[in-house]
Order: structure tokens, then sequence, then C-alpha cells
């Protein structure tokens, strides 16, 4: 096992490299660093300052490279939209939507797993059908348009017509600002709605998948064993048919938390949460390069280390990976 | 004999054994999907509908009204008006026909190139292969969006760069799928035969494989069609996609969001509803291929 | 206690149980069973009337080409087939009809006292368990209380019992570990941990090279001894039948189409299908000389939707009269001699034409 994890993690190695590579050149080419101090007075010797810091003078590979460096010491820059430490800005961003992601993933899995478990063993039934259809649904719908119908139906709506002093659920930000921390009323009355934006796409589509790989599996040689052994139904779905079928959907979990990331700017542009996804947004407006050469690095970086996750998960729930 | 027509079932017995065509087949089950059948006359009827909006709408796309303002929808104005007193159903019709562009230009683009490309690396192998995966496997790492929105600032925002970056990224996809199709598909008897007739490989590939696997590369199609009305949308409505004057749903939706929670959230529907229903039309369709190439996905 | 075998296994299972009934009558019995399925396409019948018992201590074999409803007899035997199967008939186990059991009785009744040994071993063992675990859990079911040193060390006996070695060791490893083999014996071991009545082998040997079929078939006729269950032995391979079956039902497109002893079965088939499978044997007793080519039955087995009138084997069948009865009226099965039925119009041909051969 322990082999194994290692084996992965060295792949990941190059991977991240390389990715963050393609994605500083990316910005680089695209965004000029200079654009900003070029119009003023001083122009042109700030904008040459700027290049020296920045070894604009060298290659694209220098560039990363030493940019890097100063990375791997915890140096990520200052941002021209702000002039804050890029590192700074990152850490709080990263947390709010760490947050949005991490209950977003939570919550669609189980609620996935439960609507797939139930339509695979409730085949062609009413319900089933109904789900099918709502993910259907869930799948056609743009998750921005979601969450603005759902401000207007599950905020604004309920606020006006009971004359509410505060809206039941939220639409801005993920506290009110007197408050603070994770486990207090509050922070639900925030979250429901940026989540349910977050989610209502990966329920759709983790639901149907589910569905689909358990009734894969509910018709697998080794369920009808479980069967013949005289194993309860109940057990036969859960112990055989549910532990096979949660193997695939880590992947395609571990695989959809970079969707989520593009997903958190949908979210926190709507919600106005301070996260990475409006951060992201910010800064393309604004041109700010640092802040966007950090912002993708940082991602490629986490999303790597949830497909790592993911393939741990996987030899963990599949002895024949890990084994092998 | 065309490779197309090896695997038909034949019926044995009493029964009047009906030769049928793996096309006549293929209808046939297509026609058994209702919902498909439905969404395929809805999304023809819409596309029309969009694209005769200079003779069917019932405004100019450059009429305002400023002194109107925003209505509510009413029978002159079955949408409303915005603001600036644009009736929405005519904004709708004429969105309708960049999104809709949009959509179908980055699937049949994508298709073809990944369907070009997945074909090659399945049927010449290995380093083509793992090139290409690779460099798919590098697109998983940084989010879509992201990719997106910064190439789209790189290469201007307007409708043709949208639909090639759009095209970029979704080619990938069936390319996989496809490389997959060929590689089992190499093994297959009749492949052998051509191969032992002399076939060259660009014939082989165009004769005997890419008709195999039609159905997978349309079932694609499809989702990409799905996948770039929606990412265009969303990429818009954040203003990272199209730009003014030029309008997609998203776009209208952009405009709409600040109307959110008042008197003109009536704004938000049309536009959102006209996404959902297309692609869902367009989902429905793939469904209905998808039955219909492979009846065995039915049981699912 | 009259069971004597229950001292030679290990008796973790047995504890509390109520020694067995002396049994009148058969243990199993199948009395016009039918299933059939609809499809788009049309109705399938997989089984078409059978009637066949299995008495106590007894080895059946079930014998057929792969669509001739031996599966699905044994999967109606267990309850085991999807909701969309239609069945009609009766199954009656110990006097008592399994058709009409509500699911509840049907899991006490499964793994304990009917149970059952897939083709396959590989796919028909779940990959995420142990072996030892799997073997536990059947027992678990039927036997809630048994602690888990006591547990291990039943599963371990069992293992040992059907000849793996080093089972102190194999027991914590998974199916994909084993040999193909290996794989089949820990099915046998699975299927015997609660010491069942009947034992259901599906194709038990099928996936196996030919020597370590041989081994698998030695393992369950030693547990046999032991246990005194009866075998259904379910197989296309009527090669694997000889040797241990002791009656033989000889199946074609979902219908019975003979009964019979193993020896009237081999020497004495009254159908023109049995003949047929006789002849495709390779067999020792035959001199290899260019007029004994091993024999193939012509055609295809037919489709279950659109069978072929009157006799399903008709149009594959060297004897039969067409245009005649064979194609217009459906033979029932008759007896022959003494317990041995045909549904052959012509059973006195075969055996001419078998006893033509033999000379």
């Amino acid at each position: 096992m322990l082999t194994y994890i290692s084996r992965r993690a060295l792949y990941s190695i190059p991977v991240i490299l390389i990715a963050t590579f393609l994605s500083f050149w990316a910005v680089r080419s695209t965004f000029d660093p200079t654009a900003k101090v070029r119009v003023s007075r001083t122009g042109a010797r700030a904008a040459e300052q700027i290049r020296v810091r920045l070894h604009l003078h060298d290659s694209i590979f220098e560039q990363y490279g030493y940019w890097l460096g100063d990375a791997v010491q915890g140096d990520l820059g200052d941002s021209e939209r702000t002039h804050e430490a890029v590192g700074t800005m990152m850490t709080r961003a990263f947390g709010n939507t760490l947050q949005l992601i991490g209950w977003g993933v939570l919550i669609s899995a189980l609620i996935a797993v439960a609507l797939g478990v139930y339509s695979a063993t409730h085949q062609y039934s009413k319900l089933d059908y109904t789900f099918t259809g709502l993910s259907f649904v869930g799948l056609a719908m743009p998750a921005f348009w979601f969450g603005l119908i759902a401000i207007q139906w599950l905020a604004v709506w309920p606020k006006e017509t009971f004359n509410l002093n505060d809206p039941i659920f939220y639409s801005v930000g993920l506290h009110s600002g007197d408050q603070s921390g994770m486990f207090n009323l509050d922070y639900v009355r925030h979250l429901v709605l940026p989540v349910l934006t977050l989610t209502v796409l990966t329920i759709a589509e983790w639901s149907r998948f589910q569905r689909a790989s358990m009734l894969d599996v509910m018709s697998a040689d080794y369920i009808r064993t479980a069967r013949a052994k005289g194993v309860p139904r109940r057990s036969v779905v859960i112990r055989h048919g549910l532990r096979n079928a949660l193997i695939p959907l880590v992947t395609v979990v571990a695989l959809d938390v970079g969707a989520l990331f593009g997903g958190a700017i949908i979210t926190e542009s709507i919600f106005s949460i301070d996260g990475m996804g409006r951060l992201f947004i910010d800064s393309i407006n604004a041109g700010d390069v640092q802040v966007l050469t950090a912002w993708v690095v940082v991602t490629a970086v986490f999303i790597v280390a949830f497909n790592l996750l993911a393939d741990v998960l996987y030899g963990v729930l599949d002895p024949r990976i890990r084994l092998s | 004999m065309t490779a197309t027509a090896i695997e038909e079932p034949t019926l044995a017995g009493n029964a009047e054994p009906v030769a049928l065509t793996q096309w006549q087949l293929f209808r046939r089950r297509f026609f058994k999907h209702k919902v498909a059948v439905v969404s395929v006359v809805i999304l023809i009827l819409f596309t029309i509908a969009c694209f005769a909006a200079p003779l069917i709408a019932p405004f100019s796309n450059t009429d305002q009204d400023l002194l109107l303002g925003a209505v509510k929808p009413n029978a002159t104005h079955w949408f409303g008006t915005d603001t600036l007193g644009r009736d929405q159903l005519t904004r709708l019709l004429y969105a309708g026909q960049i999104s809709l562009k949009i959509g179908f230009a980055v699937a049949l683009i994508a298709t073809v190139f990944g369907t070009a490309v997945g074909a090659i690396a399945g049927y010449f192998g290995r380093s083509v292969e793992q090139a290409l995966m690779r460099f798919t496997d590098l697109f998983l790492v940084v989010p879509a969006l992201a990719i997106l929105a910064i190439a789209l600032k790189h290469f201007g925002r307007t409708d043709t760069v949208v639909i090639l970056v759009l095209a970029t990224l979704f080619w990938m996809y069936v390319a996989r799928v496809v490389r997959g199709q060929v590689l089992s598909l190499k093994e297959k008897e009749f492949i052998e035969a051509a191969r032992a007739s002399g076939a060259s490989r660009t014939r082989i590939i165009v004769r005997h494989v890419i008709p195999n696997i039609i159905g997978p590369i349309m079932v694609n199609a499809t989702l990409a069609v799905a996948a770039a009305i929606i990412t265009e949308s969303t990429l818009s409505f954040l203003g990272l996609g199209i730009q003014p004057p030029d309008t997609s749903w998203g776009n209208m939706l952009s405009d709409a969001e600040g109307f959110t929670g008042t008197g003109q959230s009536y704004l938000l529907y049309a536009p959102g509803l006209a996404i959902l229903l297309t692609v869902l039309c367009v989902n429905f369709i793939g469904d209905g291929l998808r039955d219909a190439f492979d009846p065995q996905s039915e049981k699912h | 206690m009259d069971n004597p075998t229950a001292t030679d296994l290990p008796t973790v299972a047995v504890t509390g149980e109520p020694t067995r009934a002396p049994m009148i009558g058969p243990l199993l019995s199948v009395r016009n069973l039918s299933v059939s399925f609809s499809t788009d396409d049309g109705i399938v019948r997989a089984v078409d009337s059978a009637s066949f018992d299995v008495m106590a201590n007894e080895t059946v074999g079930i014998v057929g080409e792969s669509g001739s409803g031996k599966t699905v007899t044994s999967m109606a035997i267990l309850g085991l087939l999807p909701k969309t199967a239609k069945i009609t008939g009766e199954i009656t186990f110990r006097g008592e009809s399994l058709i009409d059991a509500s699911e509840r009785q049907l899991e006490q009744i499964r793994g304990k006292q009917i149970a059952m040994i897939f083709q396959d071993a590989l796919a028909a063992l779940n990959p995420v368990y142990s072996v030892g675990k799997q073997i536990a859990e059947a027992i678990r079911v039927h036997n809630p209380d048994v602690g888990k040193p006591a547990m291990r060390e039943r599963c371990i006996e069992l293992l040992d019992l059907v000849g793996i070695p080093n089972p102190t060791e194999r027991v914590d490893q998974f199916p994909h570990e084993y040999s193909g083999g290996m794989r089949q014996r820990a099915m046998i071991a699975m299927s015997i941990a609660n010491e069942p009545e009947l034992l259901i082998a599906d194709e038990p040997t099928t996936a196996l090279d030919v020597t370590i079929q041989a081994q698998v078939l030695e393992v369950l006729e030693r547990i046999q001894d032991r246990t005194n269950s009866a075998i259904m032995l379910i197989t296309h391979d009527l090669g694997v039948v000889a040797g241990v079956a002791d009656r033989v039902v000889v199946m074609y497109a979902g219908r019975q189409v003979e009964v019979g002893s193993v020896d009237q079965i081999f020497y004495e088939p009254r159908h023109a299908y049995t003949e047929g499978l006789l002849a495709s044997l390779p067999r020792l007793d035959r001199r290899a000389d260019k007029h004994s080519r091993l024999h193939r039955i012509v055609g295809q087995p037919p489709s279950l939707i659109f069978l072929p009138t009157g006799c399903a084997f008709h149009p594959r069948c060297p004897h039969a009269e067409v245009p005649g009865r064979c194609d217009s009226e459906r033979p029932e099965l008759v007896d022959v001699g003494p317990a041995h039925q045909s549904s052959c119009f012509f059973a006195d041909r075969v055996a001419a034409a078998v006893k033509v051969d033999q000379s």
C-alpha cells in the first residue's frame, strides 16, 4: 500500500510541474504586468523596475524558475491591485472556498449515493423516474441561473411575502456582519443557497453515475452468490452492492473537484463570497498577474492532491489495486 | 459488403426473417424513444425561430424605448422589456442565434477534430496515444473555466474565438472516447480481413472504423453541444465571454442578474428557460441516440 | 444423532441444530415448472414444464447446451429469479413449497439447506472481501452467535477440507490472489459451510482446465460422502456427469428430453439429442479410424422466443420425419424403460442407431 501511494505521489510531481508551467506561461503571455504603470508619468522607469523584479528579460522558463523558487519559500509576490501580499490574500480566499467545496462534496456525495442506491434498487419505480427526470433538469440548468432563481424564491420571496426582518436563507457572504465561526445557525443560513447552487450539477451527475454503477454491480455474479448464501436483501445491497459501487464514485468525485473550483467562481460571484472564485474574477478583470499566476498554480496543486487522495482511497477500497 | 452489415441480428424460427439494415434498426429504435423525437422537433422549431428572427421577431433587434422602460410581460411584449425598453422576446431570439451557433459549431469542430485524433491515436498505438492522454490529463488539473477565461482574454472575446477556444477544450473528450472504441474495434475480424486484403490504413479508418463508431461519436457530439451552450452562457454571465453589443443568453442573464429580487425579476426567466430547454432537448436526443445505437444500454 | 457425518466436520455450524428428520419421498421435487420472461422481442420460454426429483444423498446431473434452461431451473429453486420472471408449476423441498415461500423463509433456506456453487468463481466471489470473510458471512447469516476465533477456525477447516494448501494464510487472501481451481474450491467451501442437504452446482468446472476439473469433481464427491448432501450437478458436459451422477436429466430448449440413470443415458439413450451429445464426446473405446471422427450436432440451438413447432429438436435431428409428426406434434415425456423416460417419437430408431454404433 505504501509503495502504491508513493508511486502515485511521484507520478503527480511532473504533472504539477508541467501543468503549473503551462498555466504560468498562459498568464504571463496574456497579461502584461507593466500595463498599469506604463501609462503613468514615471511609467518607463516603473515598468523597467517591474521587468527586473519579475525577471521579464529572461526566458519564460527562467521566469518560472524564479517564481517557483520564491513560491516554495512562501513568497508569492504582491498584488498590483490591492498591494497586499498574494499569499495572505490566497489564504483568506482559500479558506472560504474550501468551506463551500467541502460542504458541497459532502452533501452531493451523500445525496447522490442515497438517490443512486434507491433508484437502482427500485428501478423503473415512480420515484426512480422522478429522480431521473430531476437529474436531467439539473444537468441542463446553468448553475448560475439556478442560483439567481434560488435567491429570488428562497431568499427574497419568503421575506417579502411574510414580512420577515431577515430572509430565511441569506444571499450575501458566509456570515452576518457581527457573526463568525462555523457552528451556528447564521452560518447555516448563509451556506444553504451557495452550496445548493454549487451542488445542483454534481448531485445530478453523481446520482446518475451512482445509479448506473449500482445497477451494474447489482447484476454482478457475486450479488447472486450473496443472495444464494441467504444474506438478507438489505445487507446484500449495502455490504455487497454499495461497497463495490462506491469504488468508481470515488474517482468521479475526485476528478470533479476541479469542476467544483469552476463552480466556486460562479457561486462566489453570485453570493458575494470572498473566495478563490471572486479573487479570480477580480484579478482577471484587473489584469493582476501575480494573483492570477498564484491562483492557477495553487488550484492545480490542490486538484492534483485531490486526485492523489482519490487514488489512495481507490486502493483502500479495492484490494485488487492495493495488492497489485 | 460493408462493415456495417456485419452485426445484423437475424430472427430465427417461424417469423418471416426481415432483413433490416443497421440504419433501419437504428431509426426504428430511435423513434421508439418518444421524448427524444419530441426533443428533435422542439429543437428544430427553436433553431428555426431564432435564425428567422429578422422575419418573425415582433420588434427590431436595435429597438429601444427609454420612455417605456421596463414593463412586465404583456400582450405586446410577451416576455416584457428591460430598463432600456428592449423587447425581451426579440432579444431572446437574436441571442439564441449566438448561443445555438456556438453550441453547434463547437460540437462540430470538436467532434471532427477529436474523432480524427482519437482514431489516429487508437489505430497507430502507443506513442501517439500516450502523448494524447498525458495532454488531456494536464487539462484536468486546472479548472476548465479558468483556462477558458484566460484564453478568451488572450485572444479576444468574439464569437469566433469563443467557438475555437471551447472546441479546443472539448475535442479531447471526443478523442478519448473514439480512441477507446477504436482500440477495441481494431482486434475485430473484419478489420483484420480488410487489412489482410491490402487496404490502406487511411481507407480502413475511414471506411471501416469510423462507420462502426458513429454511435458513440454522435452521442458525444450532443454532450459537446450541451456543454458548449452552458459553458458559453456561464462565461458570458461572468462577463468573461461574448462582449456586447453581441448578446447571447448568458449576456441577457448577466444583464438580468441585478434585478434578482426586484420588481423586474421576470427578466431572469426567459433566457434561463431558453438555455434549460435547449440543453434538455439536446441531452434527450443524446439519450435517444445512445439507446438506438446500443440497445444494451436501455437496461440501465 | 442419526447424522454420523456431523462428527467428521467441525461442529460449529451444527450446534443447536435439530437433527435432520429421516426423509420419505424426494428431497426436492419439481413438477411442471415453467419459467418465462417477456422481452421487447417476445416471450422467452426459458423452462417449459420441467418435472424431476432429487432424492436425499443422490447426485442428479442436469445436462444441456447453454440456453437449455438448466441455470434458470436452479435459480427458480432458490427463488433468485428476477421479478420479471413468470413462474408456474410446483417446487417442493422436504415437502414444502418453495414457490409459495416468503422471501424471509427463502433466506433461511438459502445457504443453509440448499446451497449453490456457481460457475466462474472469480465473478461469483466478491472482489473486495477476503475469502475467509465471505465464508464467514455464509455461516454468520445462519448462526449469528459464532464468535470470531471460532469462526476463523471454522473457515480454515473448511478451506482445508476442500484441499486448499496453507489455509491459515489463504483465509485472509482475496479472490484475485487465488488460482482458478482454488477459487472454485473456495466456492465449494463456502457452499458447504452450513452442511446443506442439497448442493446445486452450476457448471462448477467449466472455466477450469481438465486436470483441475477432475480435482474439483473429486472434492465434490468427497464432500458428499461426508455430509450426505444431495447434489444437483448442472453442466453442458456429459463427460463431467459420467463419473459423478446417479441419474441424469437431459434438457433441450427449456424442455426435458430424456431422464434416466447414468448407465441408461450413456448406453441406452432413447432421444436423438442425447445420442448427438454422446457422439460428440471424445471416447477412448472407439477406434480412431477415419470413420469415427468426432461427431457434431448440426445447426444452432433454437431461439427461445421462436421455438420450432413440434419437437424443438427436429430441425437438427437425423431421425426426424419432416414433414410429419416431428414438426407438428409436441412429444411428451414417456416411459421407455424402468425409470427411464424420453420425449422422442422415434426412441426405437435412436436405440437401433446406438446399437449399430456400439457394435
